[in-house]
């Protein structure tokens, strides 16, 4: 964005400000999550730069926080070899976390992407009834405030049954909270809406006429889905459920209100120590979610060239 | 569809599968944690082979009350307060106890006589008793020291930020004591609504420089990022701090508030067995001893208190850090279980809209 | 594949299907029937695609809402508990003094509730509309535990005075049936007086109006800023040729995918006392050591870090209207003699409306709700009204007052969702 030949010096001096603006914005947008991984490093318990960091000293860093992480909640951490990794793998607090929020991150985004690409492809049909009206229904989970829904799911998901008596039938029938299940749907929930957004957008592009060549060439509807509709919409699918994915992986409201003390996530483990202690090793643990989150990042937007790509659609 | 439902059956399976013999224990946090887990938990596993799972809570009274309402408890043990323990005893929401049931202590005391007064009731078994201190920073005061509970409210001699609890129970009494109430007539006064007045009158003093923690663990994080100069704090957390940590921390002792914390197990708990065997096991004569190893609080059993020595680090001698010491008794406010079980709702209530209002 | 039921198949044969006048299908079947079958067909089929979802979000997120928030008018935690009192509120009109049947039912209800332990739910009951009240009810449990006499009367007042109190018996008449309009009244500062009509609660109750507003203004306060704070981004990614554009917009999304809770905690690293900024501040002389500045539990803290995660919901919407403005309408401007800032006042601007638009709907609706971050670092001065909320789920356990509140909050942001959809589209909702 060069300045026009015909601005008046004013406007010159505007346009440079304005540069000037935009990269403290960026800076802003920024810096606060580049901060904390040098930090992350710090062989002292503080949240600052110390004197030895600031001039480079390797003495300032250090991996004790990237260590504690593994050694937290473990039964013997002076061990050795074998005896130490297999006590990690079973205790140690935060191996427990990222088993549990990658169990519950998977098994939620699998529900979410299957339940929500069904969904997408009936809303995308022109003939779609009442549209909008369940677009919105549908969409709602991501609007509805996360303490409501919490605290809807907390009365429903202890006893899920209760309802049932209305019509007469039995009411107890076990209980969703506190168990693995309950807070896969409830992920599987928040994370519908990005999935049918995404799917949805896809769709947008997608040339129906496609599939009725494809039926009159003699395959049948199955055939079509899988063999033409799918491969074209695939991208649009992978990164909703990566956004379902995120989503369930960042989510601490849901879990604070329903799991029980099996299904302790990451961000539930990361909640306790930000109020209790935010010692380095929180940072340790934030600095490996940032670089887990470039690498997301970089997928879906790697999936959405390729998406435009493949569908000719002339990037925006 | 499909995929979903062999799916959620085989994860509803793992659920299931790992629910045999564990035990989990809803406690405090912290460096109060990491002394159970030492004292307690470890050993416990090593003996019986049950695991136990500690999970941290800001006062473990909170979710345990939120799930046995919602009819959904997920904990095994609780360590609570004695007036939550009671009020939820009363309430019929926890297993009861026998004394005759527990172990007897090392000395062959038979349990109902081994344990402190007030620190066995029908549904709880005492663990420690602990103190409600000020803590402050010494390096931010140059000259003279902090030394009373009214010095903690005076902001103009004391300069700086003050750190108190999200709850009316340690709050309170803290600013009676400031206004001239003496430490045996806190409850009289606070059963008045006065009384109670005059509480937040004085709190409403010094609400511009309070910032409020709810975990334990929290108030030594404030003072260690010099968020405030002084706080009340729970004396073994500050304990851990001065002496496990080395942080140039000091304690007023003047008007702590000591309470008792006990072991309960509620009724509709997951694994009851494994729970009972756990209470019985951690509120032993060597258990309580080994866990003031670790932290500043004092063992409930009386055969315990000659087995408590020094700190983990085998030279500081436990006793002058403990809340029970009789120096720190002289002015030290003690805990009404029954006053709290029966007034705490609504002093929440009015204490949440006085902190809400600005 | 010629399907009589496909609409394509059926337009294609009908030109040799001409018999009687009618237009038909190549196997006699009059068209305008196949079309509307074939028509309804495809909506059946559109709708059996949809159907699973809609079940799933209706049982695991629209009924758990309304369940919930039925409980903000229905409670029967004394009415179930006191069947004997209540029956007695219900066979006397309001008005009428309690007379010795009254007290003898109150007695027996009190009897019977301390010896099932259900004297704590009764009492808490009665303490949400006259705070105060539960350890009267708690204790004179204790009391009648051990025995009571008649006449009634004479024995609770004896126990305890305030049992004489209207004031405490207009409360018990009120929640002598389970359906209740008292905890919204008690949502928007409100009770009911003895007399049964409607009254402001004192001065130093009056909480959640001035939260409701707070939550408001600081959401409105923090659009604002996101708005000054993302426009000039969006228009400069929106300007830049793509290569450049992509690359800058990198510095946008990487905030929006990482998670909160690290966001959250990197401000608190930044912001305290002892943090990254205050340091910087001494260091260059700004302030002097002994005056660091307090940004964080507080409101300050609340703002810098909402602003902050919201801002790319800002970002994105604007940059997707400003990329479909053409650069010619602002130099036709320039060339008929308009100044820079005529041209993007009166002709580039309005075009960016849209987006902004959608953009402060977003922030707005998502800024209403938030719980976590003001948790974390907003101090008590920093709360929102979902701190409120979560604080009478878990704490106070007034689950009744919870759902009041988060029915005016939900109605609020359903408003606002509504708005959106009719302004935005929520087709139009677009991620990254």
């Amino acid at each position: 964005m060069a300045v026009p030949t015909y601005a008046t010096p004013l406007e010159r001096v505007w346009h440079y400000a304005y540069l000037v603006i935009c990269g403290l914005i960026f800076f802003f947008l920024i810096a606060p999550i580049v901060v904390i991984i040098p930090l992350s490093f710090n062989a002292e318990p503080y949240f600052t730069f110390t004197d030895k960091m600031r001039s480079f000293d390797p003495d300032g860093y250090s991996m004790r926080w990237y260590r504690s992480l593994l050694t937290f909640g473990m039964q013997n951490p002076d061990a050795s070899g074998w005896a130490f990794w297999s006590d990690a793998w079973a205790n140690a607090k935060w191996v427990q976390a990222a088993k549990n929020s990658i169990i519950i991150g998977v098994a939620s985004t699998i529900v979410a992407t299957v339940l929500g690409t069904l969904a997408a492809l009936g809303l995308s049909r022109p003939e779609m009834p009442f549209r909008r009206a369940i677009m919105a229904i549908l969409i709602s989970p991501m609007i509805v405030p996360l303490i409501i829904t919490a605290t809807g799911m907390f009365f429903f998901y202890s006893n899920p049954c209760e309802l049932l008596g209305i019509v007469g039938l039995p009411t107890n029938c076990g209980r969703l909270a506190g168990t693995y299940l309950g807070v896969i749907l409830a992920h599987a929930t928040l994370g519908i809406p990005f999935v049918i957004i995404t799917v949805t957008a896809t769709l947008v592009g997608f040339d129906q006429s496609l599939n009725r060549a494809a039926a009159s060439l003699g395959a049948n509807p199955r055939t079509t889905f899988f063999r033409v509709t799918m491969p074209l919409i695939l991208p649009g699918v992978i990164s909703g459920a990566l956004f379902a994915f995120v989503t369930s992986f960042d989510e601490v409201v849901a879990v604070l209100f329903i799991a029980g003390p099996d299904q302790q996530t990451i961000p539930r483990q990361m909640w306790n120590g930000i109020r209790e202690q935010i010692s380095p090793a929180i940072l340790a643990v934030a600095t490996l979610l940032v670089i887990f989150s470039i690498a997301l990042l970089t997928t879906v937007e790697l999936l959405r060239r390729r998406s435009e790509r493949i569908r000719g659609v002339t990037p925006h | 569809m499909k995929t979903t439902l062999i799916l959620s059956t085989a994860l509803a399976g793992m659920a299931f599968a790992a629910a045999a013999q564990e035990v989990n224990v809803v406690s405090w946090g912290g460096a109060y944690e990491v002394s159970q887990v030492e004292a307690y938990n470890k050993p416990f596993t090593a003996q019986t082979g049950i695991k136990a799972n500690m999970i941290a809570a800001d006062d473990p009274a909170t979710p345990l009350k939120a799930q046995v309402e919602a009819g959904n408890v997920t904990g095994d043990v609780f360590d609570l307060a004695m007036a939550d323990a009671i009020r939820l005893c009363d309430e019929g929401a926890l297993m009861e106890f026998d004394p005759a049931d527990l172990p007897a202590g090392a000395d062959g005391t038979p349990a109902a006589e081994d344990f402190v007064d007030g620190s066995l009731t029908d549904c709880a078994v005492g663990n420690i008793v602990w103190g409600t201190v000020i803590g402050y920073d010494k390096s931010k005061f140059q000259g003279e020291a902090p030394s009373t509970v009214a010095d903690f409210f005076d902001t103009a001699k004391f300069p700086g930020k003050r750190g108190l609890p999200k709850s009316p129970k340690r709050t309170l009494y803290l600013a009676l004591i400031a206004d001239g109430v003496p430490a045996d007539q806190i409850y009289d006064t606070l059963a008045t609504p006065e009384g109670v007045d005059r509480a937040f009158a004085k709190l409403d003093t010094i609400k511009g420089d309070v910032i409020w923690w709810e975990a334990g663990a929290q108030p030594m994080q404030l003072l260690a990022d010099g968020e405030v100069v002084m706080t009340t704090v729970y004396n073994g957390r500050i304990f851990d701090a001065m002496v496990g940590e080395g942080k140039p921390f000091d304690v007023i002792w003047d008007g702590q508030y000591l309470e008792i914390n006990a072991f309960v197990v509620p009724k509709d708990a997951p694994h009851p067995e494994e729970a009972v065997e756990y209470v019985k096991f951690a509120t032993g004569t060597q258990p309580l001893a080994d866990q003031a190893k670790y932290i500043a609080y004092g063992p409930t059993r009386k055969s315990s208190a000659p087995l408590v020595g020094t700190y983990k680090d085998g030279t500081t001698e436990m006793a002058p850090h403990m809340p029970t010491q009789p120096e720190h008794l002289e002015t030290a406010v003690m805990d009404d279980p029954e006053f709290w079980a029966d007034h705490d709702a609504e002093l929440t209530d009015r204490f949440t809209s006085w902190l809400a209002g600005s | 594949m010629a399907n009589a039921l496909d609409p394509h198949a059926a337009i294609t044969t009908t030109a040799s299907g001409l018999t009687d006048g009618a237009l038909r299908t190549a196997d006699g079947k009059p068209l305008a029937r196949a079309l509307a079958r074939s028509q309804s067909l495809a909506r059946r089929r559109a709708f059996l695609l949809v159907l699973p979802l809609l079940a799933f979000i209706l049982i695991t997120f629209v009924i758990p809402i309304g369940q919930m928030l039925q409980r903000s008018f229905y409670n029967d935690g004394f009415s179930a508990n006191m069947p004997q009192i209540s029956a007695w509120f219900a066979e006397n009109p309001r008005g009428t003094e309690p007379d010795e049947a009254a007290w003898a039912a109150l007695a027996a209800d009190l009897t019977a509730s301390a010896e099932a332990r259900t004297i704590g739910v009764v009492g808490t009951r009665i303490n949400y509309d006259v705070p105060g009240t539960r350890s009267l009810f708690t204790s004179t449990g204790r009391q009648v535990r051990r025995g009571i006499e008649p006449p009634y009367q004479a024995a609770l007042t004896e126990i305890n005075q305030d049992w004489a109190s209207p004031r405490l018996w207009s409360a018990m008449r009120e929640a002598s049936t389970p359906m209740t309009a008292n905890f919204y009244l008690a949502a928007v500062d409100r009770k009911r007086a003895e007399d049964g009509s409607i009254q402001q609660v004192e001065p130093r109750q009056q909480v959640y109006v001035m939260l409701f507003m707070r939550t408001f203004w600081l959401s409105l306060l923090i659009t604002g800023i996101t708005f000054v704070l993302g426009f000039p981004i969006a228009h400069l990614l929106a300007t830049l040729p793509m290569r450049k554009s992509n690359l800058l917009m990198i510095l946008v999304l990487l905030p929006f995918w990482t998670s909160l809770l690290v966001r959250t905690t990197s401000w608190m690293v930044l912001l305290q006392q002892q943090g990254v900024i205050n340091d910087i501040l001494v260091w260059l002389g700004v302030i002097g050591g002994g005056q660091r500045l307090q940004m964080i539990y507080n409101q300050t803290g609340t703002i810098i870090a909402m602003t902050h995660i919201l801002l790319p919901f800002m970002i994105l919407p604007l940059y997707s209207v400003m990329r479909t403005i053409n650069p010619s309408y602002v130099r036709a401007a320039r060339s008929l003699g308009a100044t820079s800032w005529t041209a993007f006042r009166r002709v580039y601007f309005p075009q960016t409306l849209p987006g902004l638009g959608a953009g402060a709907l977003l922030v707005f609706i998502l800024a209403v709700g938030y719980y976590i971050t003001p948790a974390l670092v907003g101090g008590s001065s920093g709360q929102l009204i979902s701190n409120m909320i979560a604080m009478h789920m878990t704490d106070t356990l007034n689950w009744s007052m919870a759902a009041a509140l988060a029915a005016l909050l939900l109605a609020a942001v359903l408003l606002l969702y509504w708005v959106y959809d009719r302004m935005v589209g929520i087709d139009n909702l677009k991620l990254g």
